[in-house]
């Protein structure tokens, strides 16, 4: 069976990421995050990164650290804490940019990156703020006449949201092959797929590393959804997501995350959160949490 | 507190509050029912148990659940009778089978939303949600709102960000943008409030049992339209106050949000 071997680790992934990088990280809020991949980025001298994310933790660690220059979202969020503290703080010290969008608008960028189109129209967004305040949003008029419109009405304008073209998109899955076929066993691929199609290069952990037949006897095979047309590197590491959730490997580590979101009380409750959970190795990382098996 | 004190006695506010909830997805037929916060989905599971059986609701997750789970149930107790993940979520709601019930951080005369924040967009005093959904479903399908905590910091003069687009923004628009546009309802924990006025204007639709025109005026930061005969919002039927007690809210979740007097 011929399959490429593309297995490779956190450290020579970041390794291949440059200052300046836009890189869209996969999962929704707190829920199946790349999460080894963003401390191995954490752990870098990396800067000025444009992140493109539903976002939780990831963005609010990377905005924390000093790694963003840029955050396009759909939302950052922590789920069962509803604002992300970190991302609140660059916010409102506005020491990054932000680009807000409907969270339907960031499907629709990541699509067109995905289909190599240079926007895709929504109604989304009209008549709202989001297209005021941000005004690199522009209105495309159609050139057809809109299904269930008057006769004599004008075409249609709508918003035409421009593709979002990732350098590098990280995404997670439960299972994989080496040859970079993944798989999600959650109830949700979220825009994973997308943003491994948006991309010039995809890095994609995962739980365990299995052989590609014995993909069926974890899950359907319409849950092998990332192919390895999408991935450049797949990197096995039991529980990279942590301390979000990955069913159906593991819950989102609850206790963890309100003592990440305390870190935000204080220059020194980072300091010392920084010191403990990121400053060391992964594998020092996962002792620590205790999740690794 | 037990379960039974939650659920002996008069009815209480919030009971009427999850009511008037049901009462804003009344006639939507076979629609997704997408209350969000704890007395809309209960609202909403009344609505389904009792006049309004086919409409279709989620786990909370990634799936519609044809059950009445209860708010806060293990979704393992959900009957799923279909997949919706988030992608497929936005298809639902782009081709406009779904009525949303959001809250609000702030909301205008004529509809308008803020979840995003409070102060300069650029620069916000205080960073919220940010505009989630809200500038979708606006200009897609029916939304409502829900707001647990009537008072003028909320039902404002102008919210500072627009991101649920209001009847004043979406006839700008024109009629062709803005014909899958519907506000339908605001439920506060003192009344019922609609936009069934010429140049629809948020109107008193009902006041809760105990509340008076004054109070709602009062604490309201713009003028409301109060028509000559305002109603009382209508209280749970016997069946009603059984669904919600015994079925829907066992653990009495209703009042947190809207507690007992």
């Amino acid at each position: 069976m011929a399959i490429p071997d593309k297995r490779t680790t956190e450290a020579e992934v970041v390794a291949e990421l440059r200052d300046g990088m836009t890189i869209g990280l996969g999962g929704w809020g707190s829920r199946r995050k790349p999460m080894s991949l963003v401390r191995e980025i954490l752990r870098s001298d990396l800067r000025d990164l444009t992140i493109v994310a539903y976002g939780g933790p990831d963005v609010g660690l990377l905005c924390r650290a000093g790694k963003v220059r840029r955050v396009i979202s759909g939302f950052v969020s922590l789920d069962s804490i509803p604002l992300e503290p970190h991302y609140r703080a660059a916010r409102q010290n506005a020491t990054i940019e932000a680009t807000e969008l409907d969270e339907g608008m960031l499907l629709l960028g990541l699509q067109a990156a995905a289909w190599r189109v240079p926007f895709l129209p929504t109604r989304a967004g009209m008549g709202s703020d989001l297209l005021a305040l941000q005004p690199e949003f522009r209105m495309v008029r159609s050139p057809y006449p809109s299904h269930g419109a008057a006769a004599d009405a004008e075409p249609e304008e709508l918003v035409a949201v421009p593709a979002i073209h990732l350098d590098v998109a990280l995404i997670h899955m439960n299972r994989a092959d080496r040859g970079g076929n993944g798989q999600f066993l959650n109830q949700d691929l979220f825009m994973d797929d997308l943003m491994a199609m948006a991309a010039e290069r995809t890095f994609m952990s995962c739980e365990r590393i299995i052989p590609t037949e014995e993909f069926p006897t974890h899950g359907p095979f319409h849950t092998q959804r990332i192919s390895r047309l999408m991935t450049a590197g797949v990197i096995e590491r039991p529980g990279a997501a942590h301390f979000t959730e990955c069913p159906p490997d593991y819950v989102r580590d609850e206790a963890f995350q309100k003592e990440y979101a305390a870190t935000a009380k204080s220059d020194e409750a980072w300091d010392a959160f920084r010191a403990k959970y990121l400053d060391v190795s992964e594998d020092d990382y996962q002792r620590l949490v205790g999740v690794a098996r | 507190m037990t379960e039974t004190d939650h659920n002996d006695g008069a009815i209480t506010r919030a009971e009427v509050c999850c009511i008037a909830v049901a009462e804003a997805f009344r006639g939507d037929g076979e629609r997704l029912c997408n209350p969000i916060g704890i007395i809309p989905m209960i609202g909403g599971r009344l609505a389904r148990e009792s006049f309004e059986p086919d409409l279709v609701m989620t786990d909370g997750f990634g799936g519609f659940a044809a059950n009445p789970l209860p708010p806060g149930a293990d979704p393992a107790g959900a009957v799923l009778e279909a997949w919706n993940p988030y992608p497929q979520m936005f298809s639902v709601l782009w081709n406009g089978r779904r009525h949303v019930m959001m809250g609000a951080t702030q909301v205008d005369r004529f509809g308008n939303q803020n979840i995003a924040c409070i102060g300069d967009w650029h620069q916000p005093r205080s960073q919220l949600l940010g505009f989630r959904g809200a500038p979708g479903n606006t200009i897609n399908h029916t939304t409502s709102y829900w707001v647990p905590n009537h008072n003028p910091k909320v039902l404002v003069e102008a919210v500072d960000v627009v991101c649920g687009v209001g009847y004043d923004r979406a006839a700008a628009l024109g009629a062709t943008a803005s014909r899958f546009h519907e506000i339908r309802r605001v439920v506060t924990n003192l009344a019922v409030l609609d936009f069934e006025t010429p140049d629809n204007r948020m109107r008193i639709r009902s006041v809760h049992p105990g509340v008076t025109i004054d109070e709602v005026v009062a604490a309201t930061g713009f003028d409301l339209v109060v028509p000559d005969d305002v109603a009382e919002s209508r209280v749970p039927t016997g069946e009603e106050l059984r669904l919600i007690r015994e079925v829907i809210d066992p653990r009495g979740l209703r009042y947190a949000e809207v507690p007992k007097a």
